[in-house]
């Protein structure tokens, strides 16, 4: 199989790619709001990630993380403030959410493979019709990402007869498809069996490696050590910190961050 | 005369009157569960959007044949719309009256597919790019079918004898010929015996397709997840029972 890079803007190895800040921002938000009736998830957020960046979101559970990572791709619809994505505004018109989300993919924790369709056809179908390849280019492609998640032996399987962390990888993989220039990751472990975890993280880490951008909300803090250029710390719709892992774990500015740590390493 | 004449019976399940009955309640099934299945996805359709007075419209029309009998829409429709100059065939008054009558039940059952299929499915098609009809004819609308043919199965089998109400405003189909031999020849259990036979055979064969179409469509779905915290959708509720 040819050689495929998996991201044609930044395809730098992750130890070179220092974030170039005259270039275009992957992600630039600026005093976002997201109101459910009365209750505001997302409270005048600001936040900037740059090319090649890894962000890991952290923060109690319903202080908007996963708004936050919803309204990049327009899954959630923001009611104020700026998005830019790559430079398209998020504007609510048709064309600019399109071309969002073409140049985002996302993993969500509950997988949402399509469950009447094989591993290979939930990888093939959109390439096939939003992108018009032949169904032989989008199965090559497919097989790529599949061997590079490691289950290209479960191609003609169903999802329900896969194991969670396979099932999980075959997601990573359907959203590679499309070539994405940034992923969005909801809690893609959360929903997995302990022995499962590693292998989704492992690759994660690869595709961190090869200069992905990639924003991801999880409670792994080995990962987030690890791989993360940055942690978000989210509480009660706010951006509250935003530190390097070394800095963050080690003196979290703010006491909700503090007591957030102390509960999730115990 | 106090005996049971199984030959008489056999004879009426061979009678070709009686056969050309069948024929009209098969006519009148398949046509009514075309046409319900066409007006009922519009009206589901209604119901789910978010314009008030559609979804309004929607759910007074499925409140309204749902909460009558079949039979006085029936009798409405052949005896009652003619005093306001309104004037159908019989067979169309049939029709019209069936495919009222039916739309209102697949439509809850075609509304209750859809909303059975989660959420994360719409939301994992949009993340992908998927337009709006790719969406609905590969990710929701499979998914929804599959779910949707266990009542959709039930509401046929009950349409299937339902048919036998338009022998009232004297659609000949099986029941009404049934009735027409019995006061012909006074063999009340002979001809009504061919008659069940006919209905039995038919709902039997229903029931075949529906498992096949079962099978064909769960094929997937046949390796349940393991582990995985399955999102699986609820299960749907039979098909309620006809008046
Ligand atoms: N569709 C919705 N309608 C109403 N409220 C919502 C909706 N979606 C989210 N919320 C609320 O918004 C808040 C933030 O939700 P969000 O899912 O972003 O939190 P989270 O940080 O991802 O939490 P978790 O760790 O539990 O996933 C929560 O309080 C939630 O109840
Ligand atoms: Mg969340």
């Amino acid at each position: 199989m040819s050689e495929m890079p998996m991201n044609t803007a930044s395809g730098v190895a992750g130890a070179m790619a220092q974030p170039q800040l005259r270039e275009v921002p992957a992600v630039r938000m600026e005093a976002v709001y997201k109101h459910y009736g009365d209750f505001t998830a997302l409270n005048e957020v600001d936040l900037k990630v740059a090319k090649g960046e890894k962000i890991v979101v952290c923060g109690p559970s319903g202080s908007g993380k996963s708004t936050l990572i919803r309204c990049i791709n327009h899954i959630e619809k923001h009611d104020e403030g700026l998005i830019y994505v790559n430079g398209i505004e998020l504007d609510h018109q048709r064309k600019n959410i399109d071309a969002v989300r073409r140049d985002t993919g996302m993993v969500f924790q509950s997988f949402n493979l399509f469950p009447h369709m094989t591993v290979l056809e939930n990888c093939t179908l959109a390439p096939m019709t939003a992108n018009g390849m032949s169904e032989a280019e989008a199965k090559d492609l497919a097989m790529h990402f599949l061997t590079k998640v490691r289950i290209p032996d479960q191609a003609e399987k169903f999802p329900g007869q896969l194991s969670g962390g396979q099932q999980q990888r075959v997601a990573i993989a359907r959203a590679l498809c499309m070539r994405p220039k940034i992923m969005l990751f909801d809690e893609p472990t959360s929903a997995l069996d302990p022995e499962m975890v590693k292998e989704v993280l492992e690759t994660m880490r690869k595709l961190a490696e090869e200069g992905m951008t990639m924003l991801c909300v999880t409670h792994e803090m080995g990962f987030a050590r690890e791989v993360a250029d940055r942690i978000v710390f989210m509480n009660e719709g706010k951006v509250v910190e935003q530190a390097a892992p070394e800095e963050f774990f080690k003196n979290p500015k703010s006491e909700r961050a503090r007591t957030f740590l102390d509960q999730i390493i115990h | 005369m106090s005996h049971f004449s199984p030959t008489a019976a056999v004879n009426y399940f061979f009678n070709y009157f009686l056969m050309k009955g069948v024929l009209v309640t098969i006519g009148l099934t398949v046509a009514a569960v075309i046409g319900g299945l066409i007006l009922g996805m519009g009206i589901a359709l209604m119901r789910m959007s978010s314009n008030p007075v559609l979804s309004g419209f929607s759910r007074f029309y499925i409140w309204f044949f749902r909460g009558t009998p079949l039979l006085i829409q029936l009798v409405v429709i052949y005896s009652g719309l003619p005093q306001l100059g309104i004037k159908f065939s019989v067979i169309t008054c049939a029709l019209v009256g069936l495919i009222l009558n039916e739309a209102a039940y697949l439509a809850e059952i075609v509304r209750s597919g859809f909303m059975a299929v989660s959420a994360g499915q719409r939301e994992a098609a949009w993340a992908l790019s998927l337009s709006p009809w790719v969406t609905f004819r590969r990710v929701t609308l499979p998914q929804a079918f599959r779910l949707m043919i266990p009542p959709l199965g039930n509401s046929i089998n009950s349409l299937l004898k339902a048919t036998s109400l338009a022998s009232v405003i004297s659609v000949e189909e099986l029941m009404r010929r049934s009735d027409m031999l019995m006061q012909e020849h006074f063999q009340i259990l002979e001809v009504y015996a061919a008659a069940t036979a006919y209905y039995l055979i038919l709902t039997s064969v229903w029931d075949a397709v529906q498992r096949r179409l079962e099978k064909h469509f769960g094929r997937s779905s046949a390796a349940k997840s393991r582990r995985v915290a399955a999102r699986a959708p609820v299960a749907q509720t039979s098909a309620e029972a006809r008046a």
